[in-house]
């Protein structure tokens, strides 16, 4: 009975995770799509870095692991980090893949430091900091899922209501510019949502590999479409999923940490589609070329030989 | 509007500098109403430059751009822009009819999605550049000719008075070409001001009225007779011109 019991409670953990595993998985594909086309995969590596000290500040500051305190530091931190990549470019002649490494690995160390400080210090309190690293999502509570839902929600909602604004601005800047759309606002509004999409996804996956979260979902939604509404929604499809199988995989086997895992899975869906999508996969490509090839050569034979015979 | 205005497009005093050295000097600039207008220039004149300060796309150093005897800001809605084909990325997961409509985009403001009106816009659009077969294709799938087409049909609904076209003709065959130029003489007949940043010199005379040269300064502006003149076009191209023997 005790041990019916023990179950109950293990996959009600279960449940819980995985939900906010798909919440996440959703968001971040859906997002990643215009981060993706926008030529900014990089980006999400940046501002998930850059993360790192503003949740260490977050809990030096109030002394509290409350998922959402942590994560508006963490938000607070990753846009900073954006705000000084877009203005190194801007103001000096720094090229802007110099600019993200550079604050990447700046705002990465000075997140580093902080947490080995806090952990030096022997708070109580500390031990837990570490899965903003590498992602843990076992520790996932309800309301880190509430968390992650209504962020998440409010960046979905944002990202529908302004639907044709930002499709504009990734496919033709000039022209939206032209037309009186404010370019920088809407490149805020991006980065914001960007910004959300990053930090809900911190404790789960962690910092050092998020921005694959917001990346492979939508490379490999490229492949099966022709259209943007479409890829937004297999994007977010293939997070989720991942999301849901990575936790799984991680929650049974108990030394393996969530975040890897939930890459990997995607890893697997993008390796898939690269080689097997129907117009733009490798595959039928080849095919396609072979067989292209084989009628002309005939066709070229044929014309020869009718040359000859006249 | 100003029906009765003489000046479609006024620049005066305009000087763009992005670094050390101006990219346009000092630039003034009258565009009559009703004209089919090409500025030429060598490469680094400034001519894409010279479109997109008149677009308030670049900050002017100094100087002031005026379309009827407004500042941009306010006629955004009766100027149509089509931009250099190489400056999107062609393999956006999106088609050609949803491409034209984003020509509406400006009408309809915030939030608003086009609807059956711009999608019914949008293909009279593609019928006069001869591009409604292709409505469902993705736009990756085009040769550069259509490409432009695709841009010109966008511009075309947006419904303007003033044209601002950054070579419209780079990278089409002969046939588009021909089609385009055909389309723009038809915008000017029906009382638009097309103002086009055009590379073949060979053309000029056949396809446009006016003409501006440009070198950084503003060489010459005017009816194409009296200013496309081969001492005009040294002073543009800094002697290095050979092939207008008969000027």
């Amino acid at each position: 009975m005790e041990y019916l019991s023990l179950l109950l409670q293990n996959h009600y953990t279960l449940i819980i995770v995985s939900i906010g595993a798909a919440l996440l998985g959703t968001v971040s594909g859906a997002l990643g799509t215009y981060a993706v086309l926008r030529r900014q995969s990089l980006l999400g590596d940046a501002i998930s870095h850059a993360a790192l000290p503003g949740i260490a500040i977050a809990f030096m500051l109030t002394g509290t692991k409350t998922h959402l305190i942590l994560i508006i530091g963490a938000a607070i931190a990753g846009w900073l980090g954006s705000l000084v990549i877009l203005s190194i470019v801007r103001l000096t002649r720094i090229k802007y893949d110099s600019a993200l490494a550079l604050v990447l690995s700046t705002f990465f160390g000075f997140g580093l430091v902080l947490h080995t400080f806090i952990q030096r210090t022997g708070n109580a309190n500390q031990a837990g900091l570490d899965k903003f690293l590498f992602g843990q999502a076992a520790t996932m509570l309800k309301s880190d899922v509430l968390t992650i839902g209504i962020l998440g929600g409010v960046a979905l909602v944002l990202m529908l209501i302004f639907w044709k604004e930002l499709k504009l601005l990734i496919f033709d800047e000039g022209f939206a510019a032209s037309i009186g759309f404010p370019i920088r606002s809407l490149d805020f509004l991006l980065t914001s949502l960007l910004v959300i999409a990053i930090v809900i996804g911190l404790q789960a996956v962690g910092a050092v590999l998020m921005s694959a979260m917001l990346v492979a979902p939508a490379v490999a939604a490229r492949q099966w479409t022709n259209r943007l509404s479409l890829m937004v929604i297999i994007a977010a499809a293939i997070g989720a999923f991942s999301g849901v199988i990575g936790t799984i995989i991680s929650s049974v086997t108990t030394r393996i940490p969530t975040g890897p895992t939930i890459i990997l899975c995607t890893t697997v869906i993008v390796g898939f589609s690269i080689v097997f999508a129907p117009n733009r996969g490798l595959l039928l490509n080849r095919i396609r070329q072979k067989k292209n090839r084989r009628i002309f050569k005939l066709a070229t034979q044929k014309t020869v030989l009718g040359e000859r015979i006249q | 509007m100003d029906t009765k205005a003489t000046k479609a497009i006024e620049v005066t005093d305009l000087t763009v500098a992005y670094q050390e050295t101006p990219v346009l000097w000092d630039i003034d600039l009258d565009v009559p109403p009703g004209v089919l207008l090409a500025i030429v220039g060598p490469n680094g004149a400034g001519k894409t430059t010279l479109i997109k300060a008149i677009l308030g796309l670049v900050r002017p150093a100094a100087g002031n751009v005026l379309i009827y005897n407004k500042p941009y800001a306010a006629q955004r809605r009766i100027v149509g822009y089509v931009p250099q084909r190489g400056t999107v990325d062609w393999d956006f997961p999106t088609n050609v009819l949803d491409v034209v409509m984003m020509g509406r985009y400006g009408a309809l403001g915030w939030i608003r999605r086009p609807g059956t009106k711009e999608r019914e816009l949008a293909m009279l659009a593609l019928q006069k550049v001869g591009m409604e077969d292709y409505k469902t294709r993705q736009i990756s799938q085009l040769s550069s000719g259509q490409q432009q087409r695709v841009f010109l049909a966008r511009a075309l609904i947006q419904d303007a008075t003033v044209y601002l076209m950054d070579e419209p003709f780079q990278g089409v065959d002969a046939t588009t070409e021909r089609a385009i130029v055909t389309l723009l003489q038809e915008l000017r007949e029906n009382g638009k001001t097309v103002v086009v940043v055009h590379h073949d010199l060979q053309t000029v005379t056949d396809y446009f009225d006016w003409v501006t040269l440009l070198n950084i300064r503003r060489i010459a502006s005017g009816p194409v007779d009296d200013t496309f003149t081969s001492d005009n076009l040294r002073e543009t191209y800094g002697g290095r011109i050979a092939f207008m023997k008969n000027r």
